[in-house]
C-alpha cells in the first residue's frame, strides 16, 4: 500500500513516528548511519525549532501537543467570500469527461464525482452535465415560456409567461434524482471504465422548486380528453424536444422548475427554467425550457427516434423508453480506490427507482452468494436518491462487493446475466445491472462484472 | 379573490389543491400568445407531418448546400465518423423493401448510422430545421431543408439523383425508409397510459424478474469481465480524483511515463476547450489541416513556433486553402504557446 500507510494522527513507537517508510526499512535492516546524519542536519538547520519537535513526537501527535496557526491566530472576517466556495483542500472532486466518449464538448457529458459525495443532495456545482448543442447563460428578463397546442382544439388559449409571472404562481419543492438514460451505458458489453464517477456519474439529485405543469396547462384551458401528450422544447441551439405523457402532468408530478437546492438553477442545468419529469431519464427534463405544446400524438423527435432508442438482439429498437428502473451502486469503497488498512469500514452507496420509493437495499461481500440488508437513511423519498449504509470489517482477504435495490413495486435490480438475456449488449440505454467492486489483498478496489 | 362569488370561494377553500383549476384563475399571470409568436416558435414536425412547412428541394441543390454547410463535420457523403457518428450508409436495397435494416440483427453492421435507425423522415426534417448547422442552428430555410434531405435520401439510394423532395411527396418517401419497421414500443418503460388504452407500451411491466434471495443464492461467482489494463489509466491519475484523506485513497494509476501522457491529454483537452478540434484533426484535415500535416510543413524551420503562435492568434488564410482560420483572441497567450509547442512535438 506504500504511501497509503502514511495516515496522519497515528502514533507509532519512535523512531517510526518521524521516519519515512523507506527509512524504517533501513533501520530494520541495521543501517542506522543516516539517522545520526539526519538528526545532526536537523539540529544544524534549525536547532531551536526542529529538535524539540523530534523529541516531543514521542509524547504524542504534534498536531495536538502544539497548537496549529488556526488555533493561535485571528481568522478571516465574514463575507470574505460573498459566494462561498469549497475548502482549498477539496480540489479533487470535480466534474470530469470520459476520454473518447464524445469528440465535441458541446455534445458531451461530464460525470458527477459520486466517489466522494455524501447523503443524497448533489452540490449544484458538481451536478452532471449533458448538453446537446452547448450551454448558454440566458438572460432571465428575456426568457419566455410559451404554451400552445398542436391544434387549436386542444387548448383554449395559447399563452406566454415571463419569469416574473411564473414565480408568482403556487410553487412546489421536491427532491428528485435525474439520471441520463445512457448512465452506465459504457458498460453494457464489458467493464470499460475504472471508477464510479464514470460508471454511474450521469446521475444527480437536487431539491427543485417550480410550478406544476398542470397549473399552466389548465390556465391555458387544456382539453385533457384530446391532448394526451406534451412536447417540451428548449431555448438552446438544439431546441431539444421530448414527448411526455399527459398522465404524468395530470398527476401533478411534472413541474416547471426555476429553483435548485435553494438558489436558481445553474446555467449548465437549464437556467432559468427546466422541466422536472420525476423517474424519467434526464433527456426529458428539457433545459432552458421555452415551449410546451400539447398534442394528440407522440412526436418521434431526434432524441426519441435516432438517439435514446434501445437496440435489442432482434434488431428492433425500443422507442419511447423513458423510465429509469430500480438501481443502486456502492460509492465507498468503489473502483479506483484503495482501502487504508484492514478493519472496520462503513460501506455506503446510493439507490433509486423511477417507479417510486426504495424499499430495501441488500449488500453482498462475496459476489452475490449471500446478502445482508443495509440501513436506509430516511426519510426515503419518492423518485429520489436514497443513501444506504452497512458495516463491514475487512479481514484483508479478497472480496466482491455488490448492492441490490428493491423498490416499492417489489421490483428487484437485475444481474448482468439477467439483463443481457433480454436486452443483449448493445442497448446503450437503461443499464440498471448490479455493480460489482472487487477488493484484492493490497486493498485496491476495481471494477468487475459478475454475471 | 374579489372576483369570486362567495360560494365559489368556499368551494376553493375546501378543495383547493385537488379541484381542476378553472380557466384564467391566475389573474394577471401570463398573456395570450400572438399568432406571429406561435408561428415563430412552433416549428416542430410530427410523423404525420403536422407542422410541415410548404416547400421543395432537389438532390443537386442539396449536394451544394451539404458541401457548404454540413460536410466539414459530416464528410461530403455523410459518412464521416470524425466529429459525429455517420449519417449515411449501412443499409441495402433489400432493407428498403423490408423496412428492417438486416445489419442491426446480423451483427454485420460495424456502426449504426442515422439511416440504419430512423423510422420517420419527419424526425430528420424537424431536427435539421431546428438544430442544424451545428454553429448556426435555425438558419436554413424550408426549401434548403428539403434539398439537404433529398441529397441524404439519394446517398442512401432511397430516391434517384433527379429527385425533388417536397411537402407533397415526403409522406411517400417515409414509406421507403430502410428501418421504417424497426421500432417497437412493446416495453415497460413508458410512464403513461399503455397501448391498449390508446397510449404506448405494455403498462410498465418490467422485462427482468430478479428475486431478493439472501442466503446461498448461487453455487459460484462467475466473473464476466474485469477492467482492462489500458482502461485503468485511460482516465488519468485516479489518486487525484479522490480526497487526500478519508476511509480510502484514490489508487495511484500512472507511472512517470503515463503521467507525461496525461499531461499531453491535458493539452488535448485545452485544444478541445479552445475550439481547435472543431476544425483540425490530429492527423488529417477537417476544415483546417491536421496537426501532423502542420508538423510536416514546418519541419526544420527554426522560427516555426513563433510564426505559428502569431498565426493562431491573428488568424490567417491561403497556406492550406481558401477557408480562413479565424483569429483566436479568446485563447490566452500562454495557452496558445502551450498548444503550438504540443502540436510541433507531435501532439502525442
Amino acid at each position: 500500500m506504500g504511501e497509503i500507510n502514511k495516515q496522519p494522527g497515528r502514533l507509532r513507537a519512535a523512531p517510526e513516528n518521524f521516519l519515512s517508510e523507506a527509512q524504517i526499512k533501513d533501520v530494520a535492516a541495521g543501517r542506522r548511519d543516516f539517522l545520526r546524519k539526519s538528526l545532526f542536519a536537523a539540529g544544524a538547520a534549525g536547532a531551536a525549532l526542529a529538535a524539540p519537535k523530534v523529541v516531543r513526537a514521542a509524547e504524542g501527535d504534534p498536531n495536538i501537543l502544539e497548537n496549529p496557526p488556526w488555533t493561535t491566530s485571528l481568522g478571516q472576517p465574514v463575507a470574505t467570500n460573498p459566494y462561498g466556495m469549497p475548502s482549498k483542500y477539496e480540489s479533487q472532486l470535480l466534474r470530469r469527461e470520459s476520454p473518447g466518449l464524445a469528440r465535441v464538448g458541446g455534445a458531451s457529458v461530464s460525470f458527477c464525482p459520486l466517489q466522494g459525495l455524501f447523503g443524497i443532495i448533489t452540490p449544484s456545482g458538481l451536478h452532471f452535465e449533458r448538453h446537446h448543442q452547448g450551454w448558454h447563460d440566458i438572460d432571465p428578463s428575456k426568457h419566455r415560456l410559451m404554451v400552445n397546442g398542436s391544434d387549436d382544439s386542444l387548448l383554449k388559449k395559447a399563452k406566454v409567461y415571463t419569469l416574473d409571472e411564473l414565480m408568482r404562481l403556487p410553487s412546489v419543492s421536491r427532491i428528485h434524482f435525474i439520471e441520463c438514460g445512457a448512465n452506465t451505458g459504457l458498460e453494457w458489453g464489458n467493464v470499460a471504465v475504472p471508477t464510479v464517477q464514470y460508471t454511474h456519474g450521469m446521475i444527480s439529485c437536487s431539491e427543485f422548486t417550480g410550478v406544476p405543469l398542470k397549473v399552466l396547462l389548465e390556465d391555458c384551458g387544456v382539453d385533457y380528453k384530446k391532448a394526451r401528450y406534451v412536447l417540451a422544447e428548449g431555448a438552446d441551439g438544439s431546441s431539444m424536444t421530448r414527448t411526455i405523457p399527459m398522465e404524468m402532468v395530470e398527476s401533478g408530478e411534472v413541474f416547471v422548475a426555476y429553483g435548485q437546492n435553494g438558489e436558481m438553477l445553474r446555467p449548465e442545468n437549464g437556467y432559468p427554467l427546466r422541466l422536472v419529469v420525476p423517474g424519467v431519464q434526464g433527456v426529458s427534463w428539457v433545459k432552458w425550457l421555452r415551449r410546451i405544446e400539447v398534442g394528440d400524438k407522440p412526436y418521434a423527435t431526434k432524441d426519441e427516434a435516432v438517439h435514446y432508442i434501445d437496440l435489442l438482439p432482434s434488431g428492433q429498437h425500443r422507442q419511447y423508453s423513458s423510465i429509469q428502473e430500480a438501481k443502486s451502486v456502492i460509492t465507498t469503497p468503489s473502483g479506483g480506490q484503495t482501502l487504508l488498512d484492514k478493519g472496520f469500514y462503513n460501506v455506503s452507496g446510493l439507490a433509486w427507482s423511477g417507479r417510486g420509493r426504495i424499499k430495501q437495499v441488500d449488500v453482498s461481500f462475496d459476489g452475490g452468494i449471500n446478502w445482508q440488508t443495509a440501513r436506509l437513511e430516511g426519510p426515503v423519498q419518492n423518485k429520489a436518491l436514497t443513501r444506504f449504509n452497512i458495516s463491514w470489517v475487512w479481514d484483508g482477504s479478497p472480496a466482491i462487493l455488490q448492492s441490490r435495490a428493491m423498490d416499492e413495486t417489489g421490483f428487484v435490480q437485475p444481474t448482468y446475466g439477467q439483463l443481457r438475456k433480454v436486452r443483449g449488449t448493445k442497448s446503450i440505454y437503461h443499464n440498471n445491472a448490479i455493480q460489482s467492486w472487487k477488493v484484492i489483498e493490497s486493498g485496491e478496489v476495481s471494477n468487475v462484472q459478475v454475471l | 379573490m374579489f372576483r369570486f362569488s362567495k360560494p365559489l370561494f368556499v368551494f376553493a377553500l375546501f378543495f383547493g389543491s385537488t379541484v381542476a383549476i378553472a380557466f384564467e384563475n391566475y389573474s394577471g399571470v401570463g398573456r395570450a400568445a400572438t399568432p406571429a409568436e406561435v408561428k415563430a416558435w412552433d416549428i416542430d414536425v410530427r410523423p404525420d407531418f403536422k407542422g410541415l412547412p410548404k416547400g421543395s428541394g432537389n438532390v443537386e441543390r442539396g449536394n451544394e448546400l451539404f458541401e457548404e454547410k454540413c460536410a466539414s463535420c459530416h464528410g461530403s457523403f455523410g459518412e464521416s465518423n470524425e466529429v459525429f457518428t455517420p449519417l449515411a450508409g449501412g443499409t441495402t436495397k433489400d432493407d428498403i423493401k423490408t423496412g428492417n435494416v438486416k445489419g442491426l440483427s446480423s451483427g454485420e453492421l460495424p456502426q449504426r448510422t442515422t439511416f440504419t435507425k430512423v423510422a420517420t423522415i419527419s424526425t430528420v426534417f424537424d431536427y435539421v430545421q431546428r438544430a442544424m448547422p451545428w454553429t448556426s442552428p435555425k438558419s436554413l430555410k424550408p426549401d434548403e431543408v428539403y434539398a439537404i434531405l433529398a441529397y441524404l435520401l439519394n446517398l442512401q439510394e432511397i430516391v434517384p439523383a433527379d429527385f425533388v423532395l417536397s411537402d407533397k411527396n415526403i409522406a411517400d418517401v417515409q414509406k421507403l425508409l430502410p428501418n421504417r419497421n424497426g421500432m417497437t414500443t412493446d416495453h415497460g418503460l413508458w410512464p403513461g397510459a399503455p397501448a391498449k388504452k390508446g397510449g404506448i407500451g405494455n403498462g410498465g411491466k418490467p422485462d427482468t424478474a430478479n428475486k431478493a434471495c439472501m442466503k446461498n443464492c448461487k453455487p459460484e461467482v462467475l466473473i464476466g469481465s474485469t477492467l482492462p489494463e489500458y482502461a485503468r489509466t485511460a482516465h488519468g491519475e485516479l489518486a487525484d480524483q479522490y480526497r487526500s484523506f478519508g476511509p480510502v485513497r484514490g489508487t495511484r494509476t500512472l507511472g512517470p511515463e503515463a503521467a507525461k501522457k496525461a499531461a499531453n491529454a491535458g493539452t488535448l483537452e485545452l485544444a478541445t476547450k479552445s475550439g481547435c478540434m472543431a476544425c483540425h484533426g490530429m492527423k488529417s484535415k477537417i476544415v483546417g489541416p491536421g496537426y501532423s500535416e502542420v508538423v510536416a510543413r514546418y519541419q526544420g524551420q527554426t522560427d516555426a513556433e513563433s510564426r505559428l503562435i502569431a498565426k493562431v492568434k491573428a488568424g490567417g488564410q491561403g497556406v492550406w486553402g481558401s477557408i480562413p482560420m479565424p483569429p483566436n483572441a479568446h485563447v490566452k497567450d500562454e495557452d496558445i504557446t502551450t498548444l503550438v509547442k504540443w502540436i510541433l512535438n507531435g501532439s502525442k
